[in-house]
C-alpha cells in the first residue's frame, strides 16, 4: 500500500485515508488566454512512465492538499511537499536527482 | 498457413496432429514497409487486419515490445456490449459488436463468441433514470437493448439477491446480444490471418524513438534497429502518453490500473454478464468455470500492471451483497492492465500533429468490446484520412470543447 508524509499535519496517511488530484503544477491560464493555453490547462497530461509530480488530498485527516514526487513505474516516493509553490523545494528536487539523474519536468528541472 | 475445419481436424485425427504447422510467422524485420502499427494489442491487429482486407494494404509491419496479446487484451474481463448513450459512441461499438458476431468465420478462427446477453444493474433510483434514458437512446441508435424490472433480473441470473439491504436490485439495462469472448483468441485470429495476408509481426521489438523530417514522420527506430515506414499507427494503449513524448506531443490522457481476478472454477451458474456500476464490481462465468471479476481503477497514475490491494478487497465486499453465493468461493488469480483514460471517457482515433501518424488510444478500462469496430474505422482512417466511424473521436475535441461525453454514462465500469 502506498504511504504518503502529510507535510501539514505530519501524519503518515495510507493511500485509503487519502485523495489522489492528479497532476501538479500545471499553469491555470484563465480567461483571455489562447485555446491552446486552455487545452493544456484542463487536458495535456505529461502521463510519464517515471517521475510525477501529483496532489494529493489528507482527506481522512488534516483536509490539506499536498503535492508529492514519486514514480509511477516503481511507486517509489521521492517526498512530499506543501502545496503552495510552483516548483518543488530544493530538498525534494536533490532526492529526486539522486535516485534519477538528468530528471526533467515541463518548464523546471 | 493451413485452414482449420473438421476435416483439418479428422486429418490431423489420424497423425498424431503433427500437421498443424505455425499459426503466425516470426519474420526478419526489413528496412521499410508501407504502414508501421506500433501496438500488436487487439486494436493493433484488427487496424492491420483491415488495412488489408478493405483497402489492400499488405506491407504492413505490426511491432509489440512484448509478446503478441500480452498487454490489455489478454487482462481484461472480456465483456462485449454496445449500450452507450452517445450517438457516435453507439456507432463504433454497434459496428464491433456486430463484427464479432461473424468474426470467427471472418477470421477462420475460433473467438468463442458467445452472445449470452449483459445486464447493467440499476441499484440507485438515479441509475434507474440513466439506464432508462440509455435505453431509449439506443432505440433511436438501432441497438437492442431494454430495461427490465428485477422479476426479470432474478429470472435471468437466479444466484442474484435482488433484495439488497443496503444496494436491492431496481432493475437492469439488458443487452441480449451482448456477450463475451475468448481475449486471447481475438488477438491469434487476426495475428494469423495477418500473417497470411504477408504481414510482418515483430514481437519482442520495442520502439525506443520515432525519427521524423519537416513535420512527418520517417521511420521508427527499435531494439531490432531503424525500420522505415510512409504511415505511422500508434495503437498503444497504456503506453500512448509515451509513445506520443517520442513524437513529441502530448495527449489529454492519464494512465491508471485496473484489476480483475477470477475464482476457482465452479459448476455453470451464470449464463450472462452482471455489470454492477454502483459497487463497482462486474462479473460473468468463463467457460472454464471460473467467475471473473473486474473491478474499479485505481486513483493514481500508474504503469504497475498489478494496483492496489484495497481495490480487490472492495470489489468483492460489494459483488457479495448482490451474489452472496461467492462469499465461499477462492480466488485463485488476480492481475492489473495499465488502461489510457481520457477527460471524457471516450476514446482517441485520430490524425496527429504529424502529417502522416496516426493515433488509437484512450479505450481506458472498456477497449476489449470495441477492437473490431476500432480496427475497421482506423485502418480507414489511415487508408483515406477519414471515416465516418472515427469523425467525432478526433483530438481536436478537447480543444473544441466537443465531447463525446461517457463519462457521465459509462464512465464507472465500461
Amino acid at each position: 500500500m502506498l504511504v504518503l508524509n502529510c507535510p501539514y499535519c505530519g501524519a503518515d496517511k495510507d493511500e485509503t485515508e487519502l485523495t489522489a488530484g492528479g497532476e501538479a503544477h500545471i499553469t491555470r491560464s484563465g480567461p483571455g488566454s489562447s485555446d491552446e493555453d486552455f487545452e493544456e490547462y484542463l487536458f495535456g497530461r505529461v502521463n510519464p512512465k517515471g517521475l510525477h509530480f501529483e496532489r494529493w488530498r489528507c482527506s481522512a485527516g488534516c483536509g490539506k492538499w499536498f503535492h508529492a514526487a514519486r514514480c509511477t513505474a516503481t511507486l517509489e516516493v521521492f517526498g512530499t511537499y506543501k502545496a503552495q509553490t510552483t516548483e518543488p523545494p530544493k530538498n525534494i528536487q536533490d532526492a529526486i536527482s539522486i535516485r534519477r539523474p538528468g530528471w526533467s519536468w515541463r518548464s523546471f528541472s | 498457413m493451413k485452414r482449420f475445419s473438421v476435416f483439418a481436424v479428422a486429418r490431423e485425427a489420424m497423425r498424431q496432429h503433427n500437421g498443424w504447422g505455425r499459426t503466425w510467422s516470426n519474420p526478419e524485420p526489413k528496412k521499410s514497409y508501407e504502414v508501421i502499427i506500433v501496438g500488436a494489442g487487439g486494436h493493433g491487429l484488427a487496424t492491420a487486419y483491415y488495412l488489408g482486407k478493405n483497402f489492400g494494404i499488405t506491407n504492413v509491419a505490426v511491432i509489440e515490445k512484448g509478446w503478441l496479446g500480452g498487454g490489455n487484451t489478454g487482462r481484461n474481463t472480456t465483456i462485449i456490449r454496445s449500450n452507450y448513450l452517445q450517438d457516435p459512441s453507439a456507432a463504433l461499438y454497434e459496428k464491433s459488436r456486430s463484427l464479432y458476431e461473424n468474426l470467427s468465420q471472418d477470421l477462420n478462427y475460433n473467438l468463442m463468441f458467445s452472445p449470452r446477453g449483459c445486464m447493467m444493474l440499476a441499484q440507485t433510483q438515479h441509475e434507474m433514470r440513466g439506464y432508462k434514458r440509455t435505453a431509449h437512446a439506443n432505440s433511436l441508435q438501432g441497438v437492442k437493448t431494454e430495461f427490465i424490472g428485477p422479476e426479470r433480473v432474478k429470472k435471468l441470473c437466479p444466484i442474484m439477491n435482488i433484495d439488497g439491504p443496503r444496494y436491492p436490485v431496481l432493475g437492469a439495462l439488458w443487452q441480449p446480444r451482448a456477450g463475451s469472448a475468448r481475449h486471447d483468441a481475438v488477438a491469434w485470429g487476426y495475428a494469423r490471418a495477418c500473417s497470411e495476408m504477408g504481414m510482418h509481426i515483430l514481437q519482442k521489438t520495442e520502439v525506443t524513438g520515432i525519427t521524423k523530417d519537416s513535420g512527418c514522420v520517417t521511420g521508427v527506430e527499435t531494439s531490432r534497429g531503424h525500420i522505415r515506414c510512409k504511415k505511422l499507427g500508434m495503437v498503444v494503449a497504456g503506453h500512448a502518453s509515451v509513445v506520443a513524448e517520442m513524437a513529441g506531443f502530448r495527449l489529454p490522457i492519464e494512465s491508471v490500473p485496473l484489476q480483475a481476478l477470477v475464482s476457482e472454477p465452479i459448476k455453470p451458474c451464470m449464463d450472462v454478464v452482471v455489470m454492477a456500476n454502483t459497487v463497482h464490481g462486474y462479473m460473468s462465468q468463463s467457460d472454464k468455470g471460473e467467475m471473473v471479476i473486474g473491478g474499479g481503477t485505481d486513483g493514481y497514475n500508474a504503469y504497475t500492471q498489478r494496483g492496489s490491494f484495497h481495490h480487490l478487497e472492495e470489489t468483492v465486499r460489494a459483488l457479495i451483497e448482490t451474489f452472496p453465493m461467492i462469499s465461499r468461493l477462492k480466488m485463485l488469480r488476480h492481475w492489473g492492465g495499465i488502461v489510457d483514460v481520457t477527460g471524457d471517457r471516450s476514446p482517441i482515433l485520430s490524425k496527429t500533429p504529424l502529417g502522416n501518424t496516426f493515433i488509437n488510444c484512450g479505450w481506458g478500462t472498456g477497449g476489449f468490446k470495441a477492437i473490431p469496430g476500432s480496427g475497421w474505422g482506423f485502418a480507414e482512417l489511415m487508408a483515406k484520412g477519414e471515416s465516418p466511424l472515427t469523425a467525432e473521436f478526433g483530438l481536436d475535441r478537447f480543444r473544441a470543447g466537443r465531447f463525446v461525453d461517457e463519462s457521465v454514462a459509462a464512465g464507472v465500469a465500461h
